[in-house]
């Protein structure tokens, strides 16, 4: 990195809850614009807790509760005066498990279309090509678009819900251990589709496999119970780590 | 018996369980399962079979195109019986699924984890065990005394009220098994929640619920006792639903109480009718299942 990258969200003393028992502690952390960020750490370190408050989506869960500031064009995500049915158009997220809706292929990416856009026929049907294109699966499906989401392989299917979320042009895409229930071939396209999407797209990935975070990303922050251990440039990271922590864990001593 | 024996793994020596104890449990296991589920099956297709042999006989033009004939005279048939019984099983379904799937709804997506979620649950799941002629006197003290007469809209409502705990409960039940992913991306797009619930969750679970609707049809339209309190039964075809209106189960009741051989007949006939259209719902729900994998 020559220049300071400009940052898209800061995450500022964010704690998290599950009922009455603390998952987050202080994480303070930037996320910058149009470059690749991997949340790396051992199992229930919170990694994917931590990107679940960026979209909200945690609110689903009556339970659950995050304190402290998540920064955004200066506002505070988690505030009340935050829309969140906008913060979500912002803020698009991949799951772990792919999850197509039981519709067809191109009712799935036209969903969030439909839902954010006033748009309709052909411009509707461009729109959807576009997205399925830089999803690099329109070449395998283009035929198939009445055919149902859920009889794609696992593989077509993370990338049709990549497809259908960046479809409605968020600014942020987070993505939750992608590629976790893929195989290799699958998981290799969609890391190569990361690295196209990221000149327009701030992208977010959770992963458990640290070569897949070496290979994509520009920055690592290594979780450890709740904690940010280390933040930094991901090749500094994984070669001079300033952690003893991070360092055990890169090199497979604990974790 | 239980024969042990000595392994070294890395470097102890370990006593091993002997498999033969273990086939023999999971042997006598299987035979007693086989048995007992033999002994329920052998009763089921006897009851198919008396009521298919003794109902056979009943079916002629007549018994599915006329009246019934006054006591002791022959001939006959029971079409305004079977139209009762479809009119008010249709009527009651009207009212009770989307009451029911409402329901439903709400204890699987807004409601759920309160408080007043889980007390609506707790009473629905006693609603469920309720006899259904207690359902019958309440129907029948709240609407039929008041209006001085057994009518068609008290038997609806009494079969409305029998189907409503079941239909929440499958309908919560086929919801919960649609997977929170599902849930998450739908409002990870931005969709409000309704919106996620009618378009994505739906949909997933609309063969289980679909399924649902149709077992807790077959169930309301094999209900005796609540019409007996509330609809009656009658001779004539329907004027109005203000009166008592023929019914199928009613009329087996009074049928095969009566003395006369032909009535008696015609008992048969109406519940081979019975047991057929409710076979018929439970092998079209099944099929509605098996497509669910492939076709939605």
């Amino acid at each position: 990195m020559i220049e300071k990258p400009e940052v898209q969200i800061s995450i500022r003393h964010l704690d998290f809850f599950y009922g009455k028992s603390q998952a987050l502690f202080d994480n303070n952390i930037d996320i910058y614009k149009n470059h690749i960020t991997a949340i790396i750490g051992p199992s229930g370190c919170g990694k994917s807790t931590h990107i679940r408050t960026y979209n909200r989506i945690y609110e689903l869960y009556r339970d659950q509760r995050a304190e402290g500031e998540i920064l955004m064009d200066g506002q505070n995500l988690l505030s009340k005066e935050i829309d969140v049915i906008d913060l979500r158009r912002r803020v698009g997220m991949i799951f772990q498990k792919p999850s197509p809706f039981p519709m067809s292929v191109f009712d799935n990416v036209a969903y969030g279309l439909k839902l954010n856009y006033r748009i309709r026929g052909s411009e509707l049907s461009d729109r959807v090509e576009m997205a399925l294109k830089q999803a690099a699966l329109w070449n395998e499906i283009s035929d198939k678009l009445d055919n149902s989401g859920t009889a794609l392989s696992g593989g077509q299917q993370q990338r049709l819900c990549i497809a259908r979320a960046i479809a409605v042009e968020p600014e942020v895409l987070l993505m939750d251990e992608p590629c976790s229930a893929i195989d290799p071939i699958a998981t290799a396209k969609i890391e190569e589709l990361m690295l196209d999407l990221k000149s327009k797209y701030t992208i977010v990935i959770v992963t458990h496999n640290m070569q897949q975070a070496a290979r994509v990303s520009d920055f690592t922050a290594f979780f450890y119970t709740g904690r940010i251990v280390e933040f930094g440039e991901t090749d500094k990271l994984f070669t001079k780590p300033k952690e003893k922590q991070t360092e055990d864990y890169i090199t497979g001593r604990f974790g | 018996m239980v024969v042990e024996y000595q392994k070294e793994i890395g470097g102890m020596m370990i006593l091993i369980k002997s498999l033969k104890f273990r086939h023999i449990k999971n042997n006598i296991v299987k035979v007693i399962s086989t048995l007992t589920a033999s002994v329920g099956l052998f009763f089921l297709c006897w009851i198919l079979y008396e009521v298919l042999k003794r109902g056979i006989g009943a079916y002629n033009w007549a018994f599915f195109t006329q009246l019934p004939t006054p006591p002791g005279i022959m001939g006959g048939g029971l079409v305004n019986a079977m139209v009762g019984t479809v009119l008010i099983t249709l009527l009651a379904t009207c009212v009770g699924t989307p009451l029911g799937i409402l329901s439903g709804v709400y204890l699987s997506e807004f409601g759920k984890g309160t408080r007043i979620a889980s007390a609506i649950r707790f009473i629905n799941n006693v609603l469920v065990g309720i006899p259904s002629i207690i359902i019958g006197m309440f129907i029948y003290t709240l609407m039929v005394a008041p209006m001085k007469s057994f009518s068609a809209w008290a038997g609806m409502v009494a079969l409305a009220i029998i189907m409503l705990p079941v239909m929440v409960r499958t309908t919560e039940d086929m919801l919960n098994m649609v997977p929170d992913a599902l849930r998450e991306s739908g409002l990870a797009l931005g969709a409000p929640k309704w919106k996620v619930t009618v378009g994505v969750v739906f949909r997933a679970a609309r063969s289980g619920i679909l399924t649902g609707v149709l077992l807790a049809v077959a169930r309301i339209s094999g209900e005796t006792a609540p019409l007996l309190f509330t609809v009656l039964n009658s001779p004539y075809w329907m004027k109005s639903l203000k009166e008592p209106v023929a019914n199928l189960t009613v009329t087996i009741f009074n049928y095969a109480m009566s003395p006369y051989r032909d009535w008696i007949t015609k008992a048969w006939g109406a519940s081979l009718l019975i047991m057929m259209a409710v076979l018929g719902l439970a092998v079209f729900s099944r099929l509605l299942l098996r497509n669910k994998g492939t076709s939605n």
